[in-house]
């Protein structure tokens, strides 16, 4: 199981919980375990996010892997300029 | 992927000062940025825009307009058919051609196409365009009340509490710990509120485009943009075009710092064009610039820090509240994530808010979101080493963020360089300088993200021996150059022997926007691993041609050379020697890279200013400013330096003197650069750059972008220089002259 | 309406056209003479990327009618250089690193020139005023006042 830290409004919408556990070796298979778990996260979930694994930023790339020692932490998905 | 990772070497063309390759161009004026190309029988565009901050449009009557003697093309809201289905791209068609309100002074409500700009502004005069004015709301604070004048319906993220007007968009709140618990075990708390205004990204060249575009729904567009991508596939979805029938060509681009990241012209040029049937130019006025293209948000923060009396940080806490013009825009939320970032907290809470107003629709500024939380956060910080009598950079040493701090935004830090750049600032002589009367110094620290994202990059080795390198990111500040190098360095041939150019949408796989510090990181990556990937076909072909093993081959100062004596003796074998066999040994040759290059490194900077206060009038000179960040390598020290010294000086005029000022009927009452006044050379003195390489470990050479971060840290920095001077504290940005001699009597 | 005929001297070349009553210089020069090296960015006189030298003294194009050069000689950027051989401001602006986006430097470069001709020897401070009407948001100003202030050196050095 990989831990999932949520932002603070987004856990609000995960029954109050700041970190979800859900089973995933990638991004792609976290962000679908995470909706399915907490269909709330839906909304947010389409208008994207940025996750950073172990500390780095990733936006899209579904195949990075994950492991359950992993750092796995939700943003709000970021630009710049 | 241990080819990513960075490897000590020794540079023989990273790190040192080249001239550009497009420098001669700019220096005779030959270069041609968007305004300077034209096509035969071609037509000028012009857009009527909303005198209005908010009113529904009644009826819009184009008849007049349209039977005139050189108008070719009339268009408004309801020549565009087609409803993207991605509501970002929805609100840009809404922000370029008004539907059925105008939401802020300067929104389009038609546009004409003429022979003529005579025809043009005389046609534009003739649409008759019936209003029913609406109340209007400009700030945020008024914006999020209930019973504020509303702009949209239906728009509220879930994110968002009961009892707020439909203005307030999405609420995003991070943190740690125990707030409370934190405040509790504190000796001082320090808790003020902050607001700073509206500024532009102030680039001198206005938003220009030439489109071309047919009844076969294929098209051509020429413009100034930070990323010909994203206007290809956000015109393409707005016109309902597959977007491989419309080539994009970028134009040399006088400055974005993040404003040309969307479109404004070019939907509505391609539109006219497609009507028309000709070619068709637009050019936007500085007027068109500063009312209808992207300012930052303006923003209104509060911000509450307490710390023991020794020093140490027990809790903090910050509400950001950013108004992001008549559209949603994720500008609060990055106020919430960056503000405290350089900091190790164990108590924090933060909140941030995006709320709509009757303003255009605000557009990243490097960093967006982060300078304005800088501001506030760095402003109590020294505060607060005041209140405790410490030395403002010891304070910040003492709380400041490293390698395992759990980050403001949840996640724990790798190794970073924010305390290398306290540390450089503290020895360095311009912090022990001593200073005079009416005098003061001041020191902020400044967090960004730093992006790498979608690049694809061709490096074609040509049949002479010189190199052909295509990017898909405008150069806007010396990147061509710094590709070139990168090449040179990998492929060991001098940097004269490479020419980069930058392709067209038809001519590369997708590149994402130039933005997000991510060029010289991502694209240069890139073209490294295109390098190596031609390295690779030039040592099969040495191998080839030697009659031995390709893996017995290596790659040495610009040639293949036999690696080892068991591979056998061969003298190497040049570039230039492999480059002309090349179709004898089974033709071109070139390298290619496409990746999606995520998971750049965050970065950090930390700036000192002295700044002079006039008591008598409450002008403020600056001094001296010094500024102090991470490049990891910096691959030409030059461009490096002059990103830190431009982001730094765009810092002290939003400090001191730029500022969106709207009035009673919520127009912009300063839409020219006289009013609105970004600083002239006259106003400053030099800005020293103080690059420190800490290396980059996701990169190969160990660079990490620069372009964001140097506009972070000066507001806040500028702020403690002039409180300390003039022994009040400042919480309003700009700290314009009327502003400051008020704060002076008032103390 | 009936246009205006001009004859004027542009980059050392007799020039003729006809223009509209409201064209601005900048106008003709960009549109109808095809010299787009002089920049718009404001079209009021404040941002200078529009500089030229009309009889010999530096004025916004932008400011200037297309008409009023009837009888005059107009410089531009695009007569800086000779032939091939770059003036040594143009030379020093790509050498030091003296523009980023490169929208102004042609505004900047005909101001520059005109001050070393007048002064050859200016301070800091001469340079900072004197380049105070053309505006730069890419640097911060810092390399191009060390620019102008390195080719001044250079220049009365080799005189």
């Amino acid at each position: 199981m990989v831990t999932v830290t949520l932002w603070g409004s987004l856990a609000e919408l995960a029954e109050g919980q700041r970190s979800v556990e859900v089973e995933a070796t990638n991004l792609r298979e976290l962000l679908q375990a995470l909706e399915l778990a907490h269909p709330a996260l839906e909304p947010q979930l389409a208008r994207g996010v940025s996750v950073s694994i172990d500390g780095k930023i990733y936006n899209d790339s579904w195949f990075q892997p994950i492991s359950e020692t992993s750092e796995v932490v939700l943003l709000n998905r970021l630009e710049g300029g | 992927m241990a080819k990513d990772e960075f490897q000590t070497r020794e540079f023989k063309v990273v790190g040192t000062r080249v001239p550009r390759p497009d420098g001669l161009d700019k220096v005779t004026g030959r270069a041609r940025y968007g305004a300077d190309m034209s096509a035969p029988g071609m037509l000028h565009g012009y857009c009527l825009r909303s005198p209005h901050a908010h009113a529904r449009i009644v009826s819009i009557d184009t008849s007049a307009a349209e039977a005139m003697s050189g108008v070719k093309a009339v268009v408004t809201r309801a020549d565009f058919t087609v409803t993207p289905e991605d509501q970002g791209t929805r609100d840009i068609l809404d922000n370029v051609m008004a539907d059925k309100k105008a939401l802020y002074d300067g929104h389009t409500v038609a546009a004409v196409a003429a022979t003529s700009r005579s025809a043009g502004m005389k046609a534009l005069k003739a649409i008759k365009v019936e209003y029913e004015v609406l109340p209007h709301v400009i700030d945020v604070d008024e914006a999020m009340k209930p019973g504020a004048p509303e702009l949209h319906e239906g728009r509220s993220q879930e994110s968002v509490p009961e009892g707020y007007s439909q203005n307030v968009l999405a609420r995003s709140q991070y943190g740690h710990g125990d707030i409370d618990a934190g405040f509790a075990k504190a000796d001082v708390i320090i808790e003020r509120s902050f607001t700073t205004a509206a500024t532009h990204q102030g680039y001198i060249e206005p938003h220009a485009c030439l489109a071309t575009m047919g009844n076969d729904n294929q098209g051509d567009l020429f413009c100034c943009t930070q990323g010909h991508f994203l206007v290809r596939s956000t015109c393409a979805e707005i016109m309902g075009m597959e977007s491989g029938r419309l080539r994009v060509t970028s134009s040399e681009i006088g400055g974005g710092f993040g404003g040309k990241t969307t479109v404004f012209l070019e939907p509505v040029a391609l539109m006219l064009s497609k009507k028309s049937g000709k070619p068709v130019k637009m050019t936007m006025s500085r007027d068109e610039v500063l009312r209808a293209s992207g300012p930052t948000a303006s923003t209104s923060i509060d911000i509450k820090i307490g710390a023991t009396k020794d020093g140490r940080i027990t809790g903090a806490w910050g509400d950001f509240r950013y108004q992001s013009g008549a559209f949603y825009a994720m500008n609060g939320a990055l106020g919430a994530m960056c503000g405290f970032a350089p900091y190790d907290l164990e108590n924090l809470k933060t909140v941030g808010w995006e709320v709509v107003t009757n303003r255009p629709k605000a557009a990243a500024y490097r960093a967006p979101g982060a300078p304005m939380a800088a501001f506030a956060v760095e402003s109590v910080m020294d505060e607060l080493a005041s209140s405790i009598g410490m030395d403002p950079i010891d304070f910040r040493l003492m709380n400041g963020a490293e390698e395992g701090t759990k980050s403001a935004y949840g996640p724990t830090y790798p190794a970073i360089g924010l305390k290398a750049t306290l540390e450089a600032a503290k020895a360095h002589p311009h912090w022990s300088a001593p200073l005079g009367e009416n005098q003061g110094r001041g020191v902020g620290c400044g967090f960004w993200f730093n992006f790498g994202g979608n690049t694809s990059v061709s490096l074609m080795i040509n049949p002479d021996g010189t190199v052909s390198l295509s990017e898909g990111n405008p150069d806007i500040g010396g990147s061509r150059a710094s590709m070139s190098m990168m090449a040179a360095e990998e492929l060991g041939i001098p940097y004269r022997q490479v020419r980069t150019i930058i392709a067209d949408t038809a001519s590369l796989g997708e590149n994402d926007v130039t933005d997000g510090s991510r060029v010289t990181f991502a694209v240069g990556l890139a073209t490294i691993k295109a390098a190596r990937h031609a390295i690779e076909t030039m040592k099969a072909r040495a191998a080839k041609t030697w009659g031995i093993d390709a893996d017995a081959v290596e790659w040495v100062d610009g040639a293949a050379q036999p690696a080892g004596p068991n591979a056998g003796k061969f003298p190497p074998l040049t570039l230039k020697e492999i480059a002309a066999t090349m179709s004898n040994t089974g033709g071109p040759i070139s390298g290619h890279h496409e990746a999606n290059a995520e998971g750049a490194g965050v970065s950090f900077g930390t700036h000192i200013c002295d700044t002079e206060v006039d008591p008598e009038t409450g002008a403020v000179k600056i001094l001296r400013y010094t500024v102090f960040q991470d490049a990891g390598k910096a691959v030409h020290p030059d461009y490096v330096e002059g990103q830190l010294q431009g982001g730094a000086v765009q810092g002290i005029g939003w400090a001191l003197n730029e500022e969106y000022v709207y009035g009673e009927d919520g127009t912009l009452q300063n839409p020219g650069f006289l009013d609105y006044r970004i600083p002239v050379a006259s106003d400053l003195p030099m800005i020293e750059p103080v690059i420190l390489e800490i290396p980059n470990p996701g990169h190969p050479y160990g660079v990490r972008g620069v372009g964001e971060t140097g506009i972070v840290p000066p507001l806040a920095t500028i702020a403690n220089a002039v409180s300390r001077a003039a022994d009040v504290r400042m919480t309003s940005l700009p700290m314009s002259p009327p502003k400051l001699l008020a704060a002076i009597k008032a103390k | 309406m009936s246009r205006i005929h001009v004859n004027t001297t542009v980059n050392g070349d007799a020039v003729d056209y006809l223009c509209e009553a409201e064209d601005t210089l900048l106008d003709v020069l960009r549109d109808t003479l095809d010299l787009t090296g002089s920049k718009e960015g404001c079209a009021s006189g404040d941002c200078g990327a529009c500089s030229v030298l009309v009889d010999g003294r530096l004025v916004c194009s932008c400011l200037v009618l297309g008409a009023e050069a009837e009888g005059r000689t107009v410089e531009t950027i695009e007569g800086m250089a000779e032939g091939d051989t770059l003036h040594p401001l143009q030379k020093n602006f790509i050498n030091k690193a003296a523009l980023q986006c490169g929208i102004c430097t042609p505004g900047i470069l005909v101001a520059a020139k005109n001050l070393l001709e007048k002064n050859p020897d200016p301070s800091e401070e001469e340079v900072r005023y004197w380049l105070a009407g053309n505006l730069c948001r890419c640097t911060g100003y810092d390399k191009i006042i060390r620019a102008v202030l390195d080719t001044a050196a250079e220049m009365r050095g080799a005189a």
